[in-house]
């Protein structure tokens, strides 16, 4: 502190003779030194005080005063600056582990499109923030049946996220893909209405495809309802249900419908961020997504999850504000 | 030298912070710790003014392995804390409650203890050392 008083004097002493810009620099550069060495204000006054007094010895007693009481009360306004840089270092800290949770998470939630003849399977996930809040699961056995869970959970962000890896777990521990989904919808309603925080809820659509039959079975919960194309009708239909949302009721029966699927028939399965691309009519919105499927219908399934995310993200008004999650089955 | 002060209106904040600053000047500290020392006080009462109605601050010299310094504790029969470490930590949420602005009083100190239970009360002891 002594010497830094000695360096205070010298560049104050040069700035009082000169009152030049570069002795302001000087100091400024000095200030900086200081703030480096956690050197408060109260200290930083009271050396100005200090010097003051050494170079003006005859510095009037009020000018004194007038140090002492901005001394007194820039020790509070250096507790209020300190307290705002530890919680600056926290939240990069946060930051960090939030990269490295957003890291873990994609290893986490990875979803692998299974490659089967009987079927075109295409999907697509997109976060609007770092950690997804929707998560697409696929059960596939020894080629007999292929199930699908296209999940959302209502919220975002890191509890989202966190709810989601245990809804992955309580499928992983379905393991079979021939069950049906009532039977899924409540193993995992159980599930998430146990382990799962009050205000946390879960919308899910489950399919299962019956590979030699060529039969879609599927339920909701509480979920967005997935847009069939019927070729031979050359029609589109809502393949929705009535059920509640995941983790409301503890005994809930869901139940489900089945469809046989044709060669040219296709199934869009979405969360709510596909077809919320216009705040004004919902079902409008549906219209567009059918008119875009029937355009691009030509394509691989991949191709046309790819093609709608391209279009819709044109459309919408002030960019997507959702997680955008599609699955498309295509026979 | 011991005192104590009862901590009821806010004019009782002013006499303790005086009481504490004289304290602190006659054992040798400088401007910069005298104010540090009276803004601890001020915090310690205020929180005692504002979340427990009545308790008392004590300043005391306080001499230890020939060193010298001053001690305040400030007690309450308040609503207590009910996590201290979680008081203790920058950017908790402590605004409206007895803990408030603690991790400050512990910057500008050089010891602090806490102890608090719930619905009973709550002591701080902070020291400076010269």
């Amino acid at each position: 502190m002594k010497e830094l008083k000695i360096q205070y004097k010298k560049i104050l002493v040069d700035y009082i003779e000169n009152q030049s810009e570069r002795n302001l620099y000087i100091g400024q550069n000095f200030i900086r030194q200081l703030i480096q060495k956690n050197i408060t204000p109260e200290e930083v006054i009271h050396m100005h005080k200090q010097v003051m007094e050494e170079i003006f010895p005859e510095l009037p007693v009020v000018s004194r005063h007038g140090y002492d009481f901005l001394i007194e009360i820039m020790v509070y306004f250096g507790l209020t600056l300190k307290e705002h840089q530890m919680l600056l270092e926290q939240q990069e800290e946060m930051r960090i582990e939030m990269n490295v949770a957003t890291k873990i998470q994609s290893v986490l939630l990875k979803t692998t499109v299974p490659q089967i003849d009987e079927i075109d399977i295409g999907m697509l996930s997109i976060p609007i923030r770092k950690m997804n809040g929707d998560y697409v699961h696929f059960l596939n056995d020894e080629e007999n049946y292929v199930g699908v869970a296209v999940t959302d959970v209502v919220g975002k962000g890191v509890p989202a996220a966190l709810c989601m890896s245990m809804v992955k777990y309580g499928l992983d521990t379905l393991e079979y893909a021939e069950n049906n989904p009532s039977y899924v919808l409540e193993v995992l309603n159980r599930i998430i209405e146990k382990s799962v925080d009050d205000s946390m809820f879960v919308s899910m659509f489950y399919g299962r495809l019956d590979l030699a039959r060529s039969i879609f079975t599927y339920g909701s919960a509480g979920h967005e309802p997935a847009i069939y194309y019927n070729a031979a009708d050359n029609a589109f239909y809502g393949l929705g249900a009535k059920g509640l949302l995941l983790g409301i009721m503890p005994e809930m029966k869901y139940e489900q419908t089945e469809i046989p699927l044709y060669e040219g028939d296709f199934i869009i399965m979405m969360t709510d961020g596909v077809t919320e691309f216009r705040h004004d009519d919902k079902i409008d919105s549906r219209k567009i997504i059918e008119q875009l499927a029937l355009t691009y219908s030509h394509l691989s399934a991949q191709e046309m999850c790819e093609k709608l995310y391209e279009e819709l993200q044109k459309l919408q008004e002030q960019g997507l504000d959702d997680d955008f999650t599609v699955v498309i089955f295509k026979k | 030298m011991k005192s104590t002060i009862n901590i009821t209106t806010e004019w009782d904040i002013v006499t303790a912070r005086e009481i504490g600053r004289n304290e602190a000047k006659k054992i040798g500290f400088d401007t910069v710790n005298q104010a540090r020392i009276a803004t601890v006080i001020s915090e310690l009462a205020r929180n005692i003014y504002l979340y427990a109605s009545v308790g008392t601050i004590t300043i005391e010299t306080v001499e230890q392995d020939g060193k010298v310094g001053l001690a305040i504790t400030a007690a309450d029969q308040g609503p207590g804390i009910e996590d201290v470490r979680a008081v203790m930590q920058d950017g908790f949420s402590t605004s409206g409650s007895i803990g408030a602005g603690l991790p400050g009083v512990k910057r500008l100190m050089d010891d602090i203890e806490i102890q608090s239970q719930l619905k009973e009360g709550t002591t701080v002891r902070v020291k400076k050392w010269l």
